[in-house]
């Protein structure tokens, strides 16, 4: 659960304001399926960096599964990114010096998990996402849409209740894009709140609830 | 490392080169050194030291035994051999002041200063030039245009700071005087009881002679005094080992942070991959801090390798002047290291912590 109370976000560009988010309020209550659309330079990544707890906002409340976010100090707010977020970044963000194996247990590395565990859940992911023979390549051995597979796999190894999605098929070819998108929907129908940024009007379409941003607002 | 291992190996060692004399010395020079540095043997009316002072020093209480000295070089010769050595003019009591053994035969006789025999006791290097190993005790040589009788020849001492202590003949002082037509001496050495003060007797030293001179024309040198403008030089010299050492310390600073920043500004994108993975401030701070302290300990540990194998080499090479290493030295000189890399790594650990995450993944 979800709720962003009358979020302001301004950035300062030279000696322009820029109004990154104005008067922001939106509900999205767990295992919803929502696209943020809109031109380039509406809010969305803004929007979307303010869920995720990468960016605080300048007013504003934010609340996650009960929890007053913008209150909390810094180490509080890195426990719930860890715990209940995901990223999934257009540009994957894998570590080029690691394999996929150690990619995907990095977070549980971060986060203190034996390693016996490690192995097991990182395996279980891997055959998940059709990636088991794929465990000891590192990204530039992999292409795009098994590099996003590997990036999910991250996101999602923690158990996170949100997956944050920012143009996850934006730098895939159209196969591997739709392949990509069916994977973060069946994780959504598994139970995970997906909120995904795009501009492709398509990908729009498959969400359930679509939100449309301009000039920072919500329409 | 190997400069302090190598600074320490030399105190100790100049200070034992200095004591193999024995502590106990004081040493009187013709000529008075004042602090303008203008010696009064500049000045022509200086009254030379003379075996009678030495004759005379020797019924001061407290002093055991006088060696009145004269040095020169001279070429020795025996049978179709020749060597120029030093030649040392002393008295009989030279061995026992001087820490002196003697291989074979004895030392030079106590004679009557003015009337000495012509009896030579040979350095191990000199003997062993001139006779091989054949015998020399008994044999005549011929130093300058007398033939001397050897009577001894001495153990070997080594070198003191390059004179070759081995290399050098002792004779009488009286023939040396005439060797090398000198009126004077160059040096009294005393040897005074242990339990005396040295500074009491060499200002009774000092009274004698001025009665004798009139006037204060000679200077008297305690060996406190040598240790102690020795232990200076030293002391100097070793802070201007650590001052190096300092320098390259600062050198090795700003190349770790250099590469810190470096590594900072390359991975930007993981770090902000790692805050939205839920990575806190402060872990990456502790991370890359560690990255520099790794590095600095590795450096400092290859560096210790490098000094003790350098010191190991040099005592290897140079048997004669033993680099001592302190391992409290080496303990210091890894955690001086490890406090560098601290301090190199703060700045560009702090840039990597407080880096805005999501600037950080746009970076990439």
């Amino acid at each position: 659960m979800i709720v962003l109370q009358h979020i302001e976000r301004r950035f300062q560009v030279g000696d322009e304001e820029v109004h990154a988010l104005s008067d922001v309020s939106l509900t999205v209550t767990s295992g919803e399926y929502i696209a943020i659309m809109g031109p380039s330079g509406s809010g969305k990544s803004s929007l979307l960096n303010i869920l995720g707890i990468l960016d605080q906002p300048d007013s504003g409340v934010y609340e996650l599964d009960g929890i007053k976010v913008s209150g909390l100090g810094e180490k509080q707010q890195a426990a719930i990114r860890r715990h209940k977020i995901g990223f999934v970044f257009q540009f994957f963000h894998l570590v080029p010096r690691l394999t996929a194996f150690d990619n995907i247990a990095l977070p549980l590395m971060l986060s203190g998990v034996a390693r016996a565990e490690r192995l097991e859940r990182v395996g279980a992911a891997l055959t998940a996402f059709g990636l088991s023979n794929r465990a000891q390549h590192r990204p530039d051995q992999l292409s795009g849409g098994q590099r996003q597979r590997v990036a999910i796999a991250r996101a999602t190894i923690m158990r996170p209740s949100v997956i944050l999605a920012d143009e996850p098929t934006g730098n895939l070819d159209r196969h591997s894009g739709i392949e990509v998108a069916e994977i973060l929907e069946e994780l959504n129908r598994q139970g995970m709140t997906l909120i995904m940024v795009t501009h492709d009007p398509d990908m729009g379409r498959r969400a359930r609830r679509q939100i449309l941003m301009v000039d920072g607002e919500i329409r | 490392m190997l400069l302090t291992s190598l600074g320490e190996g030399l105190h100790h060692f100049v200070l034992s080169e200095f004591t193999q004399f024995g502590t106990n010395l004081i040493i009187i020079n013709p000529g008075k050194v004042t602090t303008h540095g203008v010696s009064g043997a500049l000045i022509s009316n200086v009254r030379p030291l003379t075996l009678e002072d030495s004759q005379r020093l020797k019924q001061i209480p407290h002093i055991i035994e006088t060696v009145a000295v004269i040095q020169g070089n001279a070429a020795i010769e025996s049978g179709g051999h020749q060597r120029r050595s030093t030649v040392y003019g002393v008295s009989a009591s030279a061995a026992q002041v001087w820490n002196f053994a003697v291989a074979t035969g004895r030392f030079l006789p106590d004679d009557p200063p003015r009337s000495a025999r012509s009896f030579v006791v040979l350095g191990s290097k000199v003997r062993q030039e001139l006779f091989g190993n054949s015998q020399a005790l008994g044999m005549r040589v011929r130093i300058g245009s007398e033939l001397f009788r050897v009577i001894g020849s001495m153990e070997s001492k080594g070198q003191l700071l390059g004179f070759d202590l081995d290399d050098a003949v002792y004779i009488p002082t009286s023939k040396a005087m005439a060797l090398f037509n000198r009126e004077s001496l160059m040096e009294i050495d005393l040897l005074h009881t242990a339990s005396s003060n040295s500074t009491i007797v060499a200002e009774q030293v000092k009274k004698v002679l001025q009665e004798r001179h009139g006037k204060e024309d000679f200077s008297v040198t305690t060996q406190e005094k040598m240790l102690e403008v020795l232990g200076d030089i030293l002391g100097t010299l070793t802070i201007a080992v650590g001052a190096l050492g300092g320098i390259s310390l600062v050198v090795g600073g700003v190349g770790i942070l250099t590469i810190m920043s470096i590594a900072v500004n390359e991975r930007t994108g993981e770090i902000g991959l790692l805050r939205a993975l839920g990575v806190a401030k402060g872990q990456i701070l502790t991370l890359f801090l560690g990255e520099a302290v790794m590095l600095a300990a590795i450096g400092g540990l290859i560096g210790l390798v490098v000094g003790l194998g350098g010191s190991w080499l040099f005592s290897v090479l140079v048997p004669a002047l033993p680099a001592h290493t302190t391992w409290a030295y080496v303990a210091s000189a890894e955690l001086l290291a490890v406090c560098v890399g601290l301090l190199a790594g703060v700045l560009p650990a702090r840039r990597a912590a407080t880096m805005h995450p999501v600037e950080a993944l746009r970076a990439e």
